[in-house]
């Protein structure tokens, strides 16, 4: 009936997308610069649904931005500088060829630069979406921070990678933020709760690292790039909530204290500052000088809707937060010099203890080993000569496992030359069905209040049997229906072959209660059997698949407990051989 | 600039006169240099050392090297007029001189001109040493024509006029034309005066040439000069030469290669300038121009108009980015935006003191390092450190990190719904089977004695018997309800199916084995059936004419009557199959080849008939079915099922089973639906008033299935399959047409084992009961009830 025939690929989902050449030819940039524009504006590629119409009818395998974000990109300024840095370079480098030194020192003092302040701004309109995505930031930035100036990237990054680092974990310090900690093979992980955001970074180990060859250093520097523009700014803001200087300052008082000591060691001022920042003992200045923090009182508007239990748990949620956040308040910690002085320092200080250090090991101590006012010697060596009596000394793990557990843990399983007690990581919720390791549940004991018993053997077999049980009832419960049903399958069999038995008659009796609760399974069960037989195959499918999963979980908790039980019951009879021996 | 050397002095400056007394006196011991170059070079020289007097010294020490030699070339021609005789004569003079002596004094007049050769200085070759190299070709030319110079005695007037070294040669005035082009005349040019020159008067023919070179010694040396027509000896000089320059040598023989060289200006600083002129005064005064621009800038910076450049600051500013946050700035992308999904927290394996079942064990190790990296479900070997102190650094950390940025940036990001289903929320309602009674539940009865496998069972229309056909070749007659074996009859092979008659009013089984169907009596229940039966059979009369037959019929005799047949149905091929017509007068035989149209045989009993029904062969049969109301008759291919009407004798319709080979099928008592069973463990129910697809499939079972059966009367259907179970299954039929049939499984029975990978071959239900009867590989019939 006339009318032009619609083309193909000219309308809907095709013009919806575009792919990577087209859209790098589209922005007239470089593979290498398209890159780099993608990575600071946080333009991502997309999955078309229907990826033959969208590729014109081919399968090859393509990678598609969304035709809107690319144009989108179309308008951003940065792309000119990115030009202008190109022909800089350009520049440079004839004058070099040409050892024109003079053009090349004033090519270089007209270097084109660019700042992403208004990118951070676009992507993050309000501040919590700043938060939110903090936690690659924060990684980003440690992980910098550990580097040695050797080249990989420009040393203006690395110190400004540290100083933001080192801003953060103020920050985190007086707004006692920290929640929790895990020493894991990879690195430490804190976790705080900043403004409601739950953050997660990680820190690797000071030490050097070897680096890879397979690593795209430019891309994390353009990374790198953005996340310290954005580190900065959440920084400052989140100074300015807390009523600090931003860029911080230390305590008058504390500082005075630190002024006299080891201003001499540092050529430059701004050096030793970053360091006596570094040291995280001291408190920062305030803006206005508030003596003390007053605890605010939650007022509470009981709503219609919300019931008085619920309040209740918050109120209670509350409390405990802020016991945990106290947690060492009034003690007083002494590290000893082979133990990572930073990560207890802030994990301490965060919790409201106080610490300090040799005098020769770091800048920022505050008080001396023969301080009588010390409670907690933390030590990381089988041995130590020369020790005092009115303190504990205790192994690194305390501190981070009593965070986790959010209570003061016995000290007696971390005294020195102890065998520690497994570390466990505090990011794992266990769900009903899954394995929970017994120090867990030993923990939690703790946490519930309940006193573990005085004699430790005893102890230490009850909670394993105790354990166990409860673990069995799990699994049972877990698998009750897999029971159920083979259980059910036995029985069929058995009635199935039974052979007729010898003609003989009983005088029957009444089915008992069991019998009839046991025949009401059954038939549920069969029941439920046969309505599987009946579904569909799709549902089926997805049905199978759960309870795939399901089984899976299961046996993996299985074997998890068998390893463990294997494993106690070897340590045990060890221990035995090793008493009769004795 | 290094100081000229000084010992060139006295010598460049040195007279003329006295050099060319000198020269002279050397012309004696030179007479072997280089004739074909002293030509050109030799006055060249002298006149640059002419001029050299008029410049200053410095010029002459600057431009003393290469630049000359040009120039040298163009003042030759100016000066040529001032030249006196003796130096202009030079050049030829000196070729006259070497012909002179290379050709043993073959021209006379040439040897008393006085031979005056200019002496070359070493320095002066050295310096033209490039020159010459180059010119090493032109010399050879340029030699011939001196030579001819030697031989051809020119008059001594024209001695002036050619005195450059271009028009050298003029004896022939033609130039540089190919010589051929005077081939055909007497002449071969023409002289300077205009006078033709004549070719020599005999020319060599190949004769003489011959001849030539077989008696002349010097025929080697000899060479023919083509502007001239003459030939010409190469005297031993020029034949030393030519060696000299083919082997790549200089042409001099005096010339030594290696002499020590010589600096033009030494490496040693000199206390005296190069040259004595006093400073400019200009550049002990300051200048004034500089003074004045100096003095401005003084000005502009003491005016604070210039400032020096600030040194940039490099460190970030940060400010209060967020301070006005308004929600216009929060655009439609941002509610698009997907935000990362953040990295998985770590779990207790990751611990650096995980606790003890987290470590790997070594095959767990092994597995774990022989997998792919992107198949490990850890990316890391959980280990265990005594202590805090002893944890190194992870050695992939920067690699983890990088992999988090690559995928931050590459990774397409989709929103993906997570299907959060209570699995139980799948299941289907259904009706409880409780609610769907009666059917059976229990296994009541086992039916033992066959020792093989029990192939087809069949009950009576009663309900009160039961026939089994074994593997063992025997048919076997059961009391239903005691499990009695009444009767054991045995056949001459494996029984393949027993059908009892439906018709209550006859007692005949219809039993199938090798290629025979034969009918029998029984001889169970009522005695006046019985006997009705065998009088029914024996009325029978033959018609007149006997008809042809596919089959055999025949009345047992004998011990075979004793035994129970009465009709034997002797077939062409093997039986596998016989079913009644629901009123028990026709019977239905399969013999399944897929070569042959004759598969399916229609017998009636009354009148001792068979007919082939179809003309054409569409497949290999599997089981046929007669419609229990009304004249169709099913019959099972291996995926279709075509339902023929018998009286219109034309295909009703064909039901595809979507499967891939049936094995059974069953009709409904109604005779709307049919089920088929298959060997790929499918069942499908046919709903015939709706389609010709099936309107359910069911895969109950996990194997084959073997049988499916109707019940008569209750809404019941049963399958029965190699796994060994029974399937019993509700299936109501509903008389409204818009209802469709209702299935709900409701019970599997088991109790059959599995040998030789056989459960249940067969599956029948009682007429009356709600019982279903199964018989298995195991060699026994079991009752359900």
């Amino acid at each position: 009936m006339g009318g032009l025939q619609k083309k193909k690929y000219e309308s809907g989902s095709a013009t919806n997308y575009i792919t990577r050449n087209k859209a790098r030819k589209k922005l007239q940039l470089h593979l290498a610069d398209f890159r780099r524009l993608c990575i600071l504006k946080g333009i991502y590629p997309h999955e078309p649904k229907h990826k033959k119409k969208v590729n014109k009818g081919s399968t090859a395998p393509r990678t598609f931005y969304l035709l809107k974000d690319i144009r989108f990109l179309l308008h951003e300024p940065i792309v000119g500088k990115f030009r202008e840095y190109k022909t800089f370079v350009r520049k440079l480098r004839k004058a070099y060829g040409k050892a024109e030194w003079t053009g090349v020192a004033r090519l270089r003092d007209n270097k084109p630069s660019y700042k992403l302040d208004h990118i951070v701004k676009e992507r993050y309109p309000t501040f919590i979406d700043a938060v939110r995505d903090v936690d690659d930031a924060l990684s980003m930035c440690f992980l910098f921070s550990t580097f040695a100036r050797t080249g990989k990237c420009h040393v203006q990054t690395i110190q400004l990678c540290r100083r933001l680092t080192v801003e953060w974990m103020n920050y985190v310090i007086t707004s006692r933020s920290l929640r929790k900690v895990f020493i894991s093979i990879k690195g430490i992980y804190y976790q705080a709760d900043v403004l409601g955001q739950t953050i997660t970074w990680l820190v690797p180990y000071q030490f050097a690292h070897d680096h890879p060859t397979d690593v795209d250093y430019r891309v994390m520097a353009t990374f790198t790039e953005l996340y310290t523009t954005l580190m900065g700014f959440v920084n400052f803001r989140l100074y300015q909530t807390l009523n600090i200087t931003y860029p911080p300052k230390l305590d008058n008082q504390s500082e005075a204290g630190l002024k006299a000591e080891f201003e001499e060691d540092y050529a430059m001022d701004s050096e030793s500052y970053l360091e006596k920042l570094s040291a995280l003992s001291a408190s920062l200045a305030r803006v206005v000088n508030t003596a003390e923090e007053e605890e605010t009182q939650l007022d509470h508007f009981p709503t219609e809707g919300e019931d008085v239990a619920d309040v209740e748990a918050r109120e209670k949620e509350q409390r405990e937060q802020d016991a945990q956040r106290n947690l060492f308040e009034g003690l007083k910690f002494y590290l000893n010099r082979e133990v990572p002085r930073e990560s207890l320092a802030f994990v301490i200080r965060c919790f409201g203890g106080q610490v300090s250090w040799d005098k020769s090991l770091c800048i920022g101590n505050t008080y001396d080993v023969t301080d009588e006012t010390i409670t907690h010697h933390i030590v990381d060596r089988p041995n130590i000569d020369k020790q005092y009596i009115n303190r504990y000394y205790i192994q690194p793990q305390w501190v981070y496992d009593s965070i986790n557990g959010k209570i003061k843990l016995p000290v007696e399983d971390y005294f020195l030359g102890v065998s520690l007690p497994p570390h466990l990581s505090p990011f794992v919720e266990e769900k009903d069905g899954d394995y929970v390791p017994p120090e867990k549940l030993k923990l939690m004991a703790l946490q519930r209040g309940e006193k573990p018993e005085a004699d430790e053997e005893d102890d230490d077999e009850d909670d394993d049997e105790d354990d166990e049980d409860e673990e069995e009832e799990e699994e049972e419960m877990d698998e009750e229906e897999a029971e159920e049903e083979s259980s059910l399958k036995k029985i069929e069999q058995q009635r199935g072959q039974g052979k007729m038995p010898s003609v003989k008659v009983t005088p029957g009796a009444l089915n008992k209660y069991e019998d009839k609760k046991r025949t009401d399974l059954e038939e549920k069960a069969e029941e439920k059997r046969l309505a599987i037989m009946m579904m569909k195959k799709k549902e089926k499918y997805l049905y199978d698949k759960i309870m795939f999963g399901k089984k899976r979980k299961v046996r993996e908790a299985n074997k998890l407990t068998a390893k463990r039980k294997s494993h106690d019951d070897a340590s045990k009879s060890e221990k035995k051989k090793k008493a009769k021996k004795q | 600039m290094p100081a000229p050397k000084t010992e060139q002095k006295p010598e460049d400056t040195m007279s003329i006169a006295k050099k060319e007394t000198t020269k002279r006196k050397n012309t004696e011991e030179d007479h072997d240099q280089l004739p074909i170059f002293d030509g050109q070079d030799g006055p060249a020289i002298e006149r640059d050392n002419d001029d050299d007097l008029s410049d200053s010294e410095e010029s002459v020490f600057s431009g003393l090297e290469d630049s000359g030699s040009d120039s040298d070339d163009k003042d030759e021609e100016d000066d040529d007029l001032k030249e006196d005789d003796e130096v202009s004569s030079n050049e030829c003079l000196d070729v006259d001189a070497d012909g002179m002596k290379s050709s043993d004094g073959e021209t006379d007049a040439n040897k008393s001109e006085p031979t005056k050769i200019l002496m070359k200085k070493n320095k002066n070759k050295t310096k033209k040493e490039k020159e010459k190299t180059d010119t090493a070709e032109d010399g050879v030319e340029g030699k011939k024509a001196n030579r001819e110079i030697g031989l051809t005695p020119l008059p001594r007037t024209d001695e002036y006029d050619e005195d450059t070294s271009d028009e050298e040669d003029i004896r022939n005035t033609v130039g540089n034309i190919p010589m051929e082009w005077y081939k055909d005349y007497p002449h071969i040019g023409y002289d300077l005066d205009g006078k033709k020159i004549f070719k020599p008067i005999r020319n060599k023919d190949e004769l003489d040439e011959f001849l030539d070179k077989m008696e002349n010694p010097d025929y080697w040396r000899t060479v023919h000069d083509k502007t001239t027509g003459s030939d010409i000896r190469l005297s031993d000089e020029q034949v030393d030469l030519v060696h000299r320059l083919q082997r790549g040598q200089f042409g001099d023989v005096n010339f030594n290669e290696y002499e020590p060289a010589v600096d033009f200006f030494t490496c040693e600083t000199m206390i005296h300038p190069v040259t004595n002129r006093p400073m400019d005064k200009r550049s002990f005064i300051p200048s004034l121009l500089d003074k004045e621009k100096v003095s401005k800038m003084v000005h502009a910076i003491k005016m604070g108009w210039i400032k020096p450049r600030k040194p940039k600051d490099t460190t970030p500013q940060y400010y209060d980015l967020w301070a006005k946050e308004d929600p216009n700035a929060i655009l439609g992308r941002h509610k698009m935006h997907v935000p990362a999904p953040k990295t998985r927290l770590p779990g207790h394996e990751e611990s650096y003191n995980p606790p003890p079942e987290y470590l790997l064990s070594e095959e767990e190790k092994l597995a774990w390092e022989q997998q792919d990296p992107e198949d490990r479900k850890l990316n890391f070997l959980p280990q265990k450190y005594p202590c805090l102190r002893a944890v190194p650094s992870f050695s992939r950390f920067i690699h983890e990190r990088f992999e988090r940025c690559l995928d931050l940036y590459l990774c397409p990001r989709q929103r993906k719904m997570r299907v959060n289903v209570n699995p139980e929320d799948l299941i289907p309602k259904l009706p409880k089977p409780r609610d769907l009674q009666p059917f059976p539940t229990t296994q009541s009865l086992v039916y033992r004695g066959h020792t093989s496998l029990v192939r087809c069972i069949s009950v009576s229309p009663t309900g009160q018997w039961l026939v089994s056909g074994s593997d063992d070749g025997t048919v076997r007659f059961w009391e239903v309800n005691t499990a009695r074996c009444m009767k054991t009859i045995e056949a001459s092979g494996p029984i393949k199916s027993v059908a009892w008659s439906p018709n209550p009013a006859v007692c005949l089984v219809a039993v199938a084995f090798t290629e025979t169907v034969v009918l029998m009596n029984p001889g169970l229940g009522d005695r006046l059936i019985a006997s009705a039966t065998d009088q029914l059979i024996s009325a029978y009369e033959e018609p007149e004419e006997a008809r042809e037959q596919p089959v055999q019929w025949a009345t047992a005799e004998g011990k075979e009557h004793e035994q129970g047949y009465r009709l034997v149905l002797t077939h062409p091929k093997a039986v596998r199959q016989v079913t009644w017509h629901g009123k028990g007068d026709y019977l239905a035989s399969v013999m399944p080849d897929n070569t042959n149209n004759m598969q399916v045989l229609i017998h009636q009993v009354s009148k001792r008939r068979t007919q082939n029904p179809f003309s054409r062969n569409k497949g290999q049969v599997q089981c046929v079915a007669f419609h229990p109301l009304r004249p169709f008759f099913f019959v099972a291919t291996q995926r279709f099922v075509r339902v023929y009407n018998l009286i219109k004798q034309e295909m009703a319709k064909k039901l595809a089973a979507n499967c891939k080979w049936i094995s059974s099928m069953a009709i409904h008592p109604g005779g709307d639906n049919v089920i088929c069973g298959s060997y790929d463990s499918r069942l499908t129910w046919f709903d015939l008033d709706l389609s010709t697809k099936p309107y359910k499939v069911l895969r109950h079972h996990k194997k084959a299935l073997r049988g499916v059966a109707y019940h008569r009367s209750y809404p019941l259907f049963a399958s029965a399959s190699d796994d060994g179970t029974v399937i019993v299954c509700h299936g109501m039929v509903y008389n409204d047409l818009l209802q469709n049939p209702l299935i709900v499984p409701v019970k599997v029975l088991k109790g059959h084992a599995i040998t030789h990978d056989l459960g249940v071959l067969d599956v029948v239900f009682h007429p009356t009961q709600p019982w279903v009867f199964s018989s298995g590989a195991d060699g026994t019939v079991r009752l359900f009830t």
